[in-house]
């Protein structure tokens, strides 16, 4: 009987304590910190050293869970952030694949995340998803409004053999499409492959004025190399996955002309004085080059702090409707970030709608051209 | 396609099918003498890529510290034996990376490729005795699945090591020679031609090592018939030994080779390892002439299809194999009877 008094009060406390609000915001971060995407999850998580600890007159606590760069483990990690931490919000996942993972989970619970990776979604059916990530196709519209403007009519694409080739083709299509041009092959190379000589003696047998790169980080320099090698005298184009120090390290003198997109915050310092998000970029690179170095610069650091900027924007008047730790502040949290509106941010400028959870414009991407050696903005 | 572009293609998949071809030989010589399919080979090759390439930039590269630590626990081992291999062990897992140590100390900040190369080689190589020591030894007499499984294991420790050590960007070993002369209409990089040369050198130094040599006989004699060998006292463990050594030496050169062709990232390794090992099996994991052969069809198939139909490239060449491997079981068996 006593035994059973016990359960029953145990019970009681247990439910009072789930049930009860809690006395500070708790966000929940879930970020490749190891794993094949460590070099991005490092910065991804160096820009928590800058987060402010309290919002709207609130303490706030940072859970920060690594998902090795595996989808399941970050999909157990938001398990337990939700069920055992009681977080009110999601910074990430930090991982497109975990995003699609933790996505279904995060709408169930209305609890509301912030994906940092390009990761495409319906609004209207996953209400609780916002992303503050560039979708690929509004990186590639500014890198085809350059060729436009350049008169490319005729293009070759060479890109990865995997789902990242297969995105920066669908956006190549619908942009060639609109701008009139031809796409005249379509050559496909893995990650791990020592060789693409056969893909750009192929390309280069089709005579295209310009060839798109539907690829990332550093084996992307070995198309671009051969390409030049063979004497290729057209423009190389490529998407933001290869604006890196590291792929002018590998490409060296072959890289030399290579045309990309990026975040602003990577050359927040080249960006002309008119440019709102300059001032914005240059205090949070000022703070994190102190802390990281001068090499640190990256866009990764730059979308965790865009969603703290999100998230302190919209906290304070989720307060207003709820405690944190209640469906009613996450609910209102959810509302107020749909609501957000020209919020200026380090990766771009935010303004959101029930049908745009990203509601990044043109004035998210920058273009940029390797030139002696760097990455300059094109101005 | 014209004529030109055919010899462009049929030149990149030659190189590409040399480096297969050393592979394929590192797991051939492994396989014949301890019944091993030596899969880490691959990441070995990563290694000497990024360690040359770590070397140039002037860092010390973790796989010395990792050689120096392992070997410092090969050292304590033979000294705990005592007798001839005590003084073997101080030579082999003391003096030796000793020396290696000081010498990478004292030269890695001249950054001369030359040095570096050699630096990288001497570095890698033995990990291949140290992984037969402490790994593969002890359980020797499994069975082949067994030893494949173990390899398996040790190709995802080596992986992980990897990603410590060098951080997952990719890096490239510096070129032997920037240099490139025109064949008719065909240009061809001297770079490729280092890597047919590298080839040739080893494949008829091996020729002579098995031919002329007592440790190269021992080899052989271990590869047609371990307990015959056992019989007439050749020591299966030296053999073991020696066998790896080869492989990690293969590996660790076709590491430079390659990685002045192209940046590798630390797990690159595995995916050049696997056509290495298609190779091989076309050989039935006995024949190296026939292994040659398979190497250089990998490489040049793999070049023709990229320029016909690239994004399905892989499923064609592991396509077309499935015929070879059939025809090959069916004329001669699994290779496990023969081993």
């Amino acid at each position: 009987m006593r035994a059973r008094l016990f359960a029953a009060a145990a019970a009681v406390a247990f439910l009072g304590v789930s049930a009860e609000a809690q006395a500070q915001i708790k966000l929940g971060a879930i970020l490749s910190i190891s794993g094949p995407g460590a070099a991005m999850g490092v910065g991804y998580k160096g820009a928590f050293d800058f987060f402010p600890k309290e919002i709207g007159g609130v303490p706030v606590e940072y859970i920060v869970r690594d998902d090795a760069t595996d989808a399941n483990v970050g999909f157990t990690a938001a398990q337990r952030m939700i069920s055992e931490d009681h977080i009110d919000a999601f910074i990430g996942p930090s991982l497109t694949a975990t995003d699609a993972a933790v996505a279904p989970l995060a709408n169930q619970a209305h609890v509301p995340m912030l994906a940092m990776a390009p990761y495409e979604y319906d609004p209207a059916k996953q209400p609780y998803t916002f992303s503050d990530a560039q979708p690929l196709s509004l990186m590639m519209a500014a890198v085809f409004k350059y060729m436009q403007a350049h008169g490319v009519k005729q293009i070759g694409y060479i890109g990865f053999s995997d789902g990242w080739g297969d995105q920066v083709l669908a956006a190549t299509k619908q942009w060639s499409q609109t701008d009139g041009m031809t796409i005249l092959a379509d050559e496909r190379y893995a990650r791990t492959d020592t060789s693409a000589e056969a893909q750009v003696l192929k390309l280069m047998s089709v005579h295209p004025e310009a060839i798109v790169m539907g690829t990332s980080a550093t084996p992307a320099a070995l198309p671009v190399v051969a390409l030049r090698h063979r004497g290729f005298k057209g423009g190389l184009y490529g998407n933001h996955g290869i604006v890196s120090p590291a792929f002018i390290k590998v490409g060296g003198a072959a890289a030399e002309g290579v045309i990309a997109v990026t975040s602003p915050v990577v050359v927040y310092d080249q960006l002309p004085d008119s440019n709102v998000v300059k001032p914005v970029a240059a205090a949070f690179m000022a703070d994190y080059t102190k802390q990281f170095g001068p090499q640190s610069i990256n866009p990764f650091a730059g979308y965790s702090y865009d969603a703290m900027l999100l998230l302190k924007n919209a906290i304070p008047i989720a307060l207003k409707a709820g405690k944190p730790g209640t469906e009613e502040f996450r609910v209102a949290l959810r509302d107020a970030l749909e609501k957000t509106h020209e919020l200026v941010g380090v990766s771009g400028v935010y303004d959101m709608s029930p049908t745009n959870h990203n509601g990044q414009d043109a004035r998210a991407a920058v273009l940029v051209e390797v030139k002696d050696g760097a990455w300059r903005a094109i101005q | 396609m014209d004529l030109f572009v055919f010899l462009a293609l049929l030149q990149d998949g030659i190189t590409t099918g040399a480096i297969y071809l050393l592979l394929a030989i590192g797991l051939l010589i492994v396989f014949s003498v301890t019944r091993v399919i030596f899969v880490p080979q691959g990441d070995l090759l990563a290694f000497g890529t990024l360690t040359v390439a770590s070397l140039q930039s002037g860092h010390l590269p973790g796989t010395l510290w990792l050689l120096d630590g392992v070997a410092a626990v090969a050292l304590v081992v033979s000294l705990c034996r005592g007798g001839r291999a005590a003084v073997m062990g101080v030579l082999a897992w003391g003096v030796f990376p000793l020396v290696l140590t000081l010498a990478a100390v004292l030269l890695a900040p001249y950054q001369v490729p030359a040095i570096s190369i050699l630096l990288a080689l001497a570095i890698v190589t033995p990990m291949g005795p140290l992984i037969w020591r402490f790994a593969f030894r002890p359980v020797a007499g499994a069975s082949v699945l067994a030893l494949l499984i173990l390899a398996m294991a040790l190709h995802f420790v080596l992986i992980g090591a990897g990603l410590v050590f060098f951080g997952p960007e990719e890096a490239s070993a510096p070129a032997l020679t920037e240099a490139s002369f025109d064949l008719g209409t065909l240009n061809v990089s001297d770079q490729s031609l280092a890597v047919l040369l590298c080839c040739a050198a080893l494949v008829s130094g091996l020729r002579w090592f098995f031919g002329a040599t007592i440790h190269g006989k021992a080899l052989r004699a271990t590869a047609s018939d371990r307990i015959g060998a056992r019989l007439v006292g050749i020591d299966a463990a030296a053999t073991g030994a020696l066998a790896f050594g080869l492989a990690s030496f293969i590996a660790a050169l076709a590491g430079v080779l390659i990685g002045a062709v192209t940046p590798l990232s630390y797990d690159a390794g595995f995916d050049i390892g696997l056509k290495g090992f298609v190779a091989a099996i076309m050989g039935g994991l006995v024949s190296y002439p026939m292994a040659a052969a398979g190497a250089v069809l990998v490489g040049v198939l793999e070049s023709l299809v990229s320029f016909w139909a690239s994004a399905y490239r892989e499923v064609i060449v592991f396509t077309l194999l499935i015929p070879v491997l059939v025809w090959l079981s069916l004329r001669s068996g699994s290779p496990e009877d023969r081993a």
